[in-house]
C-alpha cells in the first residue's frame, strides 16, 4: 500500500470517488488522462491470490458476454434453445461456457461410472461399453462447428430479432476429441445388410436420428472432451455423437445406443421436426448438411460503432458443412459493390472460419453483407433467391446473406433489403 | 476403406439388456411389443396425463404441440403441422409417445398404454372411429394421410449449381432500399445493461469528437 496513503484517506477516497471520475475527465484535456495520471486501485493493491478461483471465470467485466434466450420461442425453457455471443467473440473457437444449448428434454445430470453405450441391432456380436472402454480406442482431435437446423430459422419471413446472437447464435465451433465411429462399430461387426445406424441419447427426450452408415463410418467421433476438457454437461457429458457439417440435431447428446438397421426409423425429430416444408405443400427429409453461411458479428447490432468516423475493423465468421471457406465478400453499401474480406486463422474442414475488412469509414450510413463461398464453389445465396425456391415455411436451413444497416451514429440494425 | 483393427474393447450386451433400451419402432413395424388399445381407454389416459399440455382435443394449451387438426394447411400461409395433417407414419407416434411422453414423466406408460393413446390420437384426428382399437396386429394398416408427400433433400440437383459461379464485384445494381426492420418488429429480449453500457460508450466517444 502507498506510504502516502492514511486510512482515513482511503476512507474519504472512496466516498468521493464518484466525484472524482467526474473531476479527472475535465482534468484530463489539462493535465493528461486520469487513467494514466492517478493511480489505479490495481496498481496499489494486491489482487486475488492463486487460491481464489481453481476454476477461473472470465473478468467480471465481461459478465455481459453469455448465452442468451428468447422466452417466447418456445413454450417451456426445458425443451427449449439459447445462444452463443458471436458478437462478443473472435478468432474461431468457442468457449465452452458460451457455447450454445438445445435441449428436448433438459440437461441429463449423468453420472459416467454408470454411463453405457450398446450397439445392437444388425451386428456380429451386440456391445456394451464403459466409459473407461470408451478412453481406450485410439483417439483423434477435431475442430468442427455444430450449427442448430434452425439457426436463423425466425428470419424467414422477415427481419425479426434484433442481433447476431439471435438471429446466428445457434452455432459453436470446438476441438473435439474422441474415437472414430467406425472404430467401435467394427468392433461390433457391422453385417452386409446394415446401411444405416441410430444414435440414442440417455436424457429424457430419449433423441434418435436416422444416420446413413456411409456417414458414420467416414468422419463421425464419439466425442468425451471438448476443447480439452470434458463435456460440459449441457453438451452431453459424458459422451455425444459428432456428425461433422451435418445439422445440430443429429449430435445426439448422452450418446447411450447406437442402433444398426437395414433403413432409417423416420422418427419424431426426422418427420414431425427437422423436415422443411416447401409453398407446394411437399416437404424434403433428410436434410442432413449445413450450407455455406456467413454472418459480420461487429459491428452488428448488438455490437454498434462506438469510435467516430475513420479506420474501422468489420469481422464476422463464416462456415459450410461441405468443406472450408478459401473467400468471403463485404459489402458496405448494400451490394452495389463488393471487397474481398482478409481470411485469418486456421482453415479446417467443416469447421467456423475468421474474416476481417478492414476500411475507413466516413461516417455516412452503411448497409454490410457478408458472402461466403466454399470449397466447392458454392455461393452463399440471398433471401429472395431461397425464399423462391423454398417459400418462408420450411423454419430450417436459413444460410441466406444477412444485412446490417449502420446508421451515422454507429447504430446497427437488422434489415432486409431490395 | 481400411478396416480397423479390432481391440477387443466392451464385452457383449445380454438379451435383457438389448430388451431394456431397444424400445425403437419403425414404419415397417419393426419393433412393435404385443398389446393392444382401443380408443376410449385412450381418451381416458390422455385425458389423465396429455390434455393439461395438449388439450382435451390436441388443440394445445399455450405454445405447447398441436396434436390434431390441420389437415389440408399446408400451403397456408400459416400452415398447421399436426400427427394428422403432416406426420407421415404412426410408428412414429407410438414411438415418439412411448420413449418421450408425457414430458417430465417419460417412459411411464405401459405397451397397452400407448397403443389405446395412439389409437385416441387417430381418433382426434378423424382418422378412425370412436370403437377402434389398435393392435401390433393391425398397426400397419393404417397409413397416414400426408406420407407421400416427403421426399428426400434435393439440394444438390435444386440449389448447388444454381448458387455455384462467378458473383459480381462491381456496380452490381443501382438502387438499395430497406425493405424490413427488426426494429418495427420489436420482439428482441431487452439487455438494459448491455444498452446503458453501449449509450455509455457512444457519449463517451461523441464526447471526443
Amino acid at each position: 500500500m502507498d506510504a502516502k496513503t492514511t486510512r482515513r484517506g482511503l476512507l474519504k477516497g472512496g466516498i468521493a470517488a464518484g466525484a472524482g471520475l467526474l473531476a479527472g475527465t475535465t482534468a484530463a484535456k489539462a493535465a493528461g488522462d486520469p487513467a494514466i495520471t492517478e493511480m489505479q486501485p490495481w496498481n496499489q493493491m494486491l489482487g486475488d491470490g492463486v487460491d481464489a478461483n481453481p476454476y477461473g471465470k472470465p473478468s467480471h467485466y465481461e459478465a455481459h458476454v453469455k448465452r442468451r434466450s428468447v422466452e417466447w420461442l418456445t413454450a417451456d425453457p426445458v425443451s427449449s434453445v439459447n445462444f452463443t455471443p458471436l458478437h462478443e467473440l473472435d478468432g474461431i473457437i468457442t468457449p465452452n461456457g458460451l457455447a450454445f444449448e438445445r435441449h428436448h428434454g433438459g440437461i441429463a445430470d449423468v453420472d459416467p461410472a454408470k454411463h453405457r453405450l450398446m450397439i445392437n441391432g444388425l451386428v456380429d456380436k451386440p456391445l456394451v461399453f464403459t466409459m473407461q472402454d470408451i478412453m481406450r480406442f485410439p483417439r483423434e482431435n477435431r475442430v468442427y462447428f455444430l450449427e442448430c437446423a434452425a439457426n436463423s430459422g425466425m428470419e424467414w419471413r422477415g427481419a425479426q430479432l434484433n442481433g447476431c446472437q439471435f438471429t446466428h447464435g445457434m452455432i459453436h465451433n470446438v476441438m473435439y476429441t474422441g474415437v472414430p465411429l467406425r472404430y467401435i462399430l467394427e468392433e461390433a461387426g457391422v453385417k452386409t445388410n446394415g446401411k444405416w445406424i441410430m444414435p440414442e441419447g440417455a436424457d429424457a427426450s430419449g433423441m434418435t436420428r436416422s444416420i446413413p452408415i456411409e456417414k458414420a463410418l467416414d468422419d463421425c467421433l464419439v466425442a468425451f472432451k471438448m476443447n480439452g476438457e470434458a463435456l460440459r454437461p449441457e453438451q452431453g457429458y459424458p459422451l455425444r455423437l459428432v456428425v461433422p457439417g451435418w445439422e445440430g440435431n443429429m449430435w445426439v447428446k448422452w450418446l447411450r445406443r447406437i442402433e444398426v438397421g437395414d433403413q432409417p426409423w423416420h422418427h419424431r425429430e426426422e418427420t414431425s421436426k427437422y423436415t422443411d416444408l416447401m409453398e407446394n405443400g411437399k416437404a424434403r427429409r433428410f436434410t442432413w448438411e449445413m450450407d455455406c453461411k456467413s454472418v459480420i458479428t461487429n459491428p452488428s447490432p448488438q455490437a454498434p460503432i462506438l469510435h467516430t468516423k475513420g479506420h474501422t475493423v468489420l469481422t464476422g465468421v463464416a462456415w459450410s458443412g461441405r468443406g472450408t471457406i478459401p473467400r468471403v465478400d463485404v459489402t458496405l453499401d448494400g451490394g452495389k459493390n463488393w471487397h474481398q474480406a482478409r481470411m485469418d486463422g486456421p482453415s479446417l474442414d467443416k469447421s467456423m472460419h475468421r474474416f476481417y475488412f478492414e476500411f475507413d469509414w466516413d461516417g455516412s450510413p452503411l448497409l454490410l453483407q457478408s458472402r461466403a463461398h466454399d470449397s466447392t464453389g458454392y455461393v452463399q445465396p440471398t433471401k429472395a433467391q431461397l425464399r423462391e425456391i423454398r417459400g418462408v415455411n420450411s423454419i430450417y436451413h436459413n444460410n441466406a446473406i444477412q444485412t446490417w444497416y449502420v446508421n451515422e451514429k454507429g447504430i446497427a440494425e437488422n434489415v432486409e433489403i431490395s | 476403406r481400411v478396416m480397423a483393427a479390432k481391440f477387443s474393447l466392451g464385452r457383449e450386451a445380454t438379451t435383457d439388456e438389448v430388451a431394456a433400451w431397444d424400445i425403437d419402432v419403425r414404419p415397417d413395424g419393426q419393433g412393435l411389443p404385443p398389446g393392444s388399445g382401443d380408443v376410449m381407454t385412450g381418451e381416458e389416459l390422455y385425458v389423465d396425463n396429455c390434455a393439461m399440455c395438449h388439450g382435451d382435443f390436441g388443440e394445445a394449451v399455450g405454445r405447447w404441440p398441436v396434436l390434431a387438426g390441420g389437415q389440408g394447411t399446408l400451403t397456408n400461409d400459416r400452415p398447421v403441422k399436426t400427427i394428422g395433417s403432416y406426420w407421415p407414419y404412426l410408428s412414429t407416434v407410438f414411438d415418439y409417445v412411448h420413449r418421450a411422453m408425457p414430458f417430465g414423466n417419460a417412459q411411464s406408460l405401459s405397451d397397452d398404454d400407448v397403443y389405446a393413446i395412439t389409437a385416441y390420437l387417430l381418433y382426434l384426428n378423424d382418422l378412425v372411429d370412436d370403437d377402434f382399437e389398435l393392435s401390433n396386429e393391425n398397426f400397419t394398416e393404417v397409413r397416414m394421410p400426408n406420407e407421400e408427400n416427403f421426399y428426400p433433400d434435393d439440394r444438390a440437383e435444386i440449389e448447388l449449381t444454381a448458387f455455384t459461379g462467378d458473383v459480381c464485384m462491381e456496380n452490381c445494381k443501382d438502387a438499395v432500399d430497406i425493405t424490413g426492420r427488426a426494429a418495427v418488429v420489436d420482439v428482441t429480449p431487452d439487455d438494459a445493461a448491455a444498452r446503458k453500457r453501449r449509450e455509455e460508450a457512444a457519449a463517451a466517444a461523441e464526447g471526443t469528437a
